[in-house]
């Protein structure tokens, strides 16, 4: 194992990782408006646009990501639409996202009680107040544990953004490898960048779960 | 100018070198399941006995193979194996390994949060009436747990024959690699066979995946509703 | 005669091929207090929550102050202004302080000015000796003051009906009595027309005029409720006050 090797290849690594950090943050934002959207026309059941939510989320999340983006970036071509691998690899990664977001919202909307529910009609509340004042505010608590577990889930999707050639961390890792050969140092390094990302970010997460269970119903 | 497209998909021998493609994804599938289910529910009841050390063993086991991507896991095992160890494989069992580790560390997840939420009482009962350590977990806590596994397992499954399609980063013959042989080698006569192909493995893969995910939904549906009476 | 505030007639509820209700016929007079009292399963809780909506039945009509209700939710919707009702589960909402439990009825719904709103919650807090806790969350409430300003939260939107279904169930012995006190200064003190479910039997006799003894879906007798408890008309009641050590 040679250090020496490792520090000149860190320069690369760090822009393979910046990339990394972009292109999870822009999805996962990307995927928790899509999927919003989406749960939000489910949960009103709003006509037409809720089937497609449905058939959308169905697909999208039954498919590989790896086959969404050869899609995007081979198949599209053929039809006149020409996206860079970057665009391919942010549009895929919401595509993908979008569906898990959904359902941890819609899920988090579900499981808001029964009772909770009924005592709300019980006090008049019209369907458009009983989701403003009671199923939303309980419903976003209940989600954050499944949004955790997507986000995380989404920066480790990125690694198959290698089959495009983005220049993200497991990319830079391989090519490297494919050059020099030093497996050995180059996949010590990607563990490591992607254990620096995961790692604090799965402690946060959990506290801010921990934090928000309690917050709403403070057993 | 489509229309010729999807003929590249019965011209010759192709729509049959793509379910052998197919063929080995979902075997490759089965096997990694089927032992890293067996591997799972052992390290998941490990994880539920009070010995700590073992416990936070198999916590670290089980949190790498959460933090790492499964594409990387793959090339740690793809380069370190031959180098390190001297153990060449074959690819399809270099991958089926790797999948079997992966699916017993998150199995052994999926083992334990069932069995810790069997409730106390089924234990103290248990316990009232004589039963050793063994018949507790084999005759009360299994039995107890398997309902509430059950979607979690199906669903992981679906999740491990998605992962798959990154096989062919280390040149397995699955149905993405021998798709894009034919896409290649059919270039000039269907140009847009990109297209079919693509389109029809995507259709293989939700073919298979809709409907277990659909069964897990309904199973877990199932349990909900008898839970709330 | 006092004016019938409710009328139920021929009520019928079937669910999933189990019919849970038979034909049902009642009515409810101004300031009347009504016990439904039966065994588990009979169709209590299930009868008391097709008045307000939330259970669907399938035949029968029910009127209420005169007007045939025609079982569509938005009409529920404004109905429930007139007709509260009060759970076993109390189910305040968690993420709101028990003042905007109270307010989030008068004024979101029924349009009242803030002002006023707050000051009757406020004296309505106070009858029940809950006015400190005004800015509190339900969460560090006990389930009898959580079960108290449930009952505040239905009476802030000034209904002509109220229903009760089980509201002691789920209490501490300790905290059943101030409950329990609330419902019957409603009856007594204010004349509050109701229908009350409990097991409660001690309560159910000094509260109620009448009392509804209902068995497997079906109303077994109506009897005023001095002679309900003495001489009961059915032996099946009779058994069930037995049963009860009545």
């Amino acid at each position: 194992m040679s250090w020496a090797i490792i520090q000149q290849s860190l320069p690369m690594f760090g822009k393979g990782f910046v990339l990394t950090l972009w292109l999870s943050f822009v999805g996962i934002i990307g995927s928790i408006i899509v999927g919003l959207i989406c749960s939000l026309f489910q949960y009103f059941k709003v006509p037409i646009l809720h089937q497609i939510a449905s058939v959308y989320v169905e697909i999208s999340r039954n498919t590989p990501l790896l086959i969404q983006l050869f899609f995007l970036y081979y198949a599209f071509p053929v039809i006149g639409i020409k996206f860079g691998a970057e665009l391919c690899g942010i549009i895929g990664l919401i595509f993908l996202g979008g569906s898990y977001m959904a359902e941890g919202f819609t899920g988090g909307f579900n499981g808001v009680s029964k009772g909770q529910v009924e005592s709300g009609k019980a006090i008049g509340l019209s369907r458009w107040q009983l989701a403003k004042y009671v199923v939303f505010p309980q419903g976003f608590s209940l989600s954050v544990p499944a949004m955790a577990a997507n986000i995380i889930f989404l920066i480790k999707e990125t690694s198959i953004f290698t089959v495009i050639a983005i220049p993200e961390l497991t990319n830079t890792a391989l090519d490297l490898i494919g050059m020099y050969y030093r497996s050995n140092e180059y996949l010590l390094v990607l563990v490591i960048g992607y254990a620096i990302i995961l790692v604090p970010l799965s402690i946060v997460l959990t506290l801010l779960e921990k934090r928000v269970r309690y917050g709403a119903f403070g057993n | 100018m489509a229309h010729s497209g999807i003929s590249v998909l019965l011209e010759g021998t192709n729509f049959m070198r793509l379910l052998g493609g197919l063929w080995v994804t979902v075997k490759i599938a089965a096997v990694a399941l089927i032992a890293g289910i067996i591997l799972g529910i052992a390290l998941g009841v490990l994880r539920t006995f009070k010995n700590r050390p073992l416990r936070i063993v198999l916590r670290l086991y089980l949190e790498f193979f959460r933090v790492v991507p499964t594409v990387v896991l793959l090339f740690l095992f793809y380069y370190i194996l031959p180098k390190q160890m001297n153990f060449n494989l074959p690819a399809d069992q270099l991958a089926t390994l790797v999948f079997a580790l992966w699916v017993g560390a998150e199995m052994s997840d999926i083992v334990r949060g069932a069995l810790i939420s069997v409730p106390k009482h089924q234990i103290e009962s248990g316990k009232a009436i004589g039963l050793s350590r063994f018949q507790l977990y084999w005759y009360v806590l299994i039995p107890q747990s398997i309902n509430l596994e059950i979607p979690a397992t199906i669903n992981l499954a679906t999740r491990v024959i998605k992962t798959t399609s990154i096989l062919l980063l280390i040149s397995v013959m699955d149905v993405i690699n021998i798709g894009q042989q034919i896409i290649e080698a059919n270039n000039h006569t269907y140009p847009t066979g990109v297209f079919w192909v693509y389109g029809l493995i995507f259709l293989f893969y939700f073919l298979i995946d809709y409907p277990l995910s659909w069964w897990a939904k309904r199973l877990e549906k199932k349990r909900l509703e008898r839970e709330n009476g | 005669m006092a004016e019938k505030v409710l009328q139920v007639e021929h009520l019928e509820k079937s669910y999933q091929k189990k019919h849970v209700l038979h034909d049902i016929n009642f009515s409810v007079a101004q300031g009347e207090v009504v016990t439904l009292l039966g065994p588990s399963g009979s169709g209590k809780s299930t009868l008391i929550r097709c008045l307000n909506g939330l259970e669907i039945y399938q035949k029968g009509t029910i009127t209420f102050e005169g007007q045939k209700i025609i079982p569509t939710e938005k009409n529920w919707q404004q109905i429930r202004q007139k007709i509260g009702m009060v759970f076993q589960s109390y189910d305040l909402f968690p993420n709101l302080t028990v003042m905007d439990n109270i307010l989030l009825g008068p004024t979101k719904v029924q349009k009242k000015d803030k002002v006023t709103a707050r000051s009757e919650a406020l004296s309505l807090l106070k009858s029940v000796e809950l006015d400190d806790y005004a800015n509190a969350y339900p969460r560090e409430l006990s389930g009898g003051q959580k079960q108290r300003v449930a009952i505040v939260r239905a009476l802030a939107l000034h209904p002509d009906f109220m229903l009760f279904d089980e509201v002691t169930a789920s209490l501490d012995p300790e905290m059943v009595r101030g409950v329990l006190t609330i419902i019957e200064n409603l009856a007594n003190r204010d004349n509050m027309t109701m229908i009350v479910v409990t097991h409660e039997m001690n309560f159910a006799k000094q509260i109620a005029d009448r009392v509804l003894f209902l068995q497997d879906g079906r109303i077994l007798e109506q009897t005023p409720s001095e002679q309900f408890f003495t001489a009961p008309q059915t032996d099946r009641a009779k058994a069930f006050l037995d049963s009860m050590d009545f």
